[in-house]
């Protein structure tokens, strides 16, 4: 029972950051193919399309940060862990 | 005695339970603090508070030196609060979001940037501020209170009426996010502070000379960005309370 515990925290510490990672990675692939598009069309707009593209990317990465929040939780401030 | 009695319940508030390793721990009264976070807030606070008097002791018309700098960092605070909360609402809060934009940003590269590990604590390790939960939480519960502060002043109790605009059924999301705003945006810095120096630590320990130097820099970046994200969020979220509902694309 001793050894199930952190087994199965490690487990899910790597699946939570793991799982987490799927959706943002598919949303900042769209985002930076918009981004790409819409400066291929107009390039003038770089920097602004640049700026914006940095910070919603800055957004999408935080999902994954909160995954790795709770992997971190998991592995080194565990409730169950006793 | 009995306030400080019934404080100490304060310690049991689960926002203190995410430690990752060891704490240099003061005790201060019945409280228990990570006095290394306080010393490296202290560090940045001074190296703030010497920037700012260097660059305004002999202010010239033709800005050099530090004055320049200083100068180029209030505009571009300035633009960033003007971009979020519109040219006639912006002015009240230029201090208060620069404030949080200029901390966040030292914060984060002193913690990159500035040999630490050579100064050595009993337990713990200094590093920066921004890699403590409490830290973060304390930055976003003050944004909280910011915007709750500017609806209440703009619009007194008229304010509650935007959880029951545009229909009261909205109003259990309306009430919840209040609660995950504060919560995404600690844990949104905290993790990824906290995130960089892990990378390095780990890179460290695998191959310790030039290879972590690239995720150096990235982390170097992605602390910038941060606290860029941070500023930009709480000009969001004020420009939201001043506004009422209608723009909620922030998230």
């Amino acid at each position: 029972m001793d050894q199930l515990i952190p087994a199965a925290s490690v487990i899910a510490a790597a699946l939570a950051v793991g799982l987490a990672a799927i959706g943002p990675g598919i949303g900042q692939g769209n985002a930076s193919g918009q981004a790409v598009a819409g400066i291929a069309r107009q390039p003038e707009a770089e920097g602004k399309i640049r700026g914006t593209l940095l910070l919603t990317l800055a957004f999408m990465e935080s999902l994954t940060i909160y995954g790795l929040v709770v992997s971190l939780v998991l592995l080194f401030a565990n409730p169950f862990a006793g | 005695m009995e306030i400080l009695d019934s404080l100490r319940v304060l310690n049991y508030f689960p926002l203190a339970e995410l430690e990752v390793g060891q704490h240099f721990y003061w005790e201060i009264g019945n409280f228990t603090i990570h006095g290394q976070v306080f010393l490296t807030s202290w560090f940045v606070i001074a190296l703030l508070v010497v920037a700012s008097l260097a660059a305004t002791r002999n202010v010239q018309k033709v800005p050099r030196g530090i004055q320049n700098v200083m100068e180029y960092a209030l505009e571009f605070i300035r633009d960033l609060a003007k971009n979020q909360l519109g040219e006639k609402e912006y002015r009240p809060w230029v201090p208060f979001i620069g404030t949080l934009f200029l901390f966040i940003f030292v914060s984060n590269w002193s913690g990159a940037l500035l040999p630490w590990k050579l100064i050595h604590l009993p337990e713990g390790e200094l590093a920066a501020p921004t890699n403590d939960i409490n830290t973060t939480v304390a930055l976003a519960l003050l944004t909280s209170l910011a915007y709750f502060y500017a609806g209440f002043k703009k619009k007194g109790l008229g304010y509650f009426a935007k959880y029951i605009e545009p229909t009261p059924v909205l109003l259990p999301i309306a009430i919840l996010e209040d609660f995950t705003k504060p919560l995404s945006l600690s844990f949104r810095l905290f993790g990824n502070i906290l995130a960089d120096e892990l990378v390095v630590g780990v890179l460290v320990l695998l191959v310790p000379l030039f290879v972590p130097l690239p995720v150096m820099a990235l982390g170097l970046f992605t602390s910038a960005i941060q606290a860029l994200v941070f500023a930009t969020l709480a000009g969001a979220y004020i420009h939201e309370a001043l506004e009422g509902h209608g723009e909620e694309g922030h998230e």
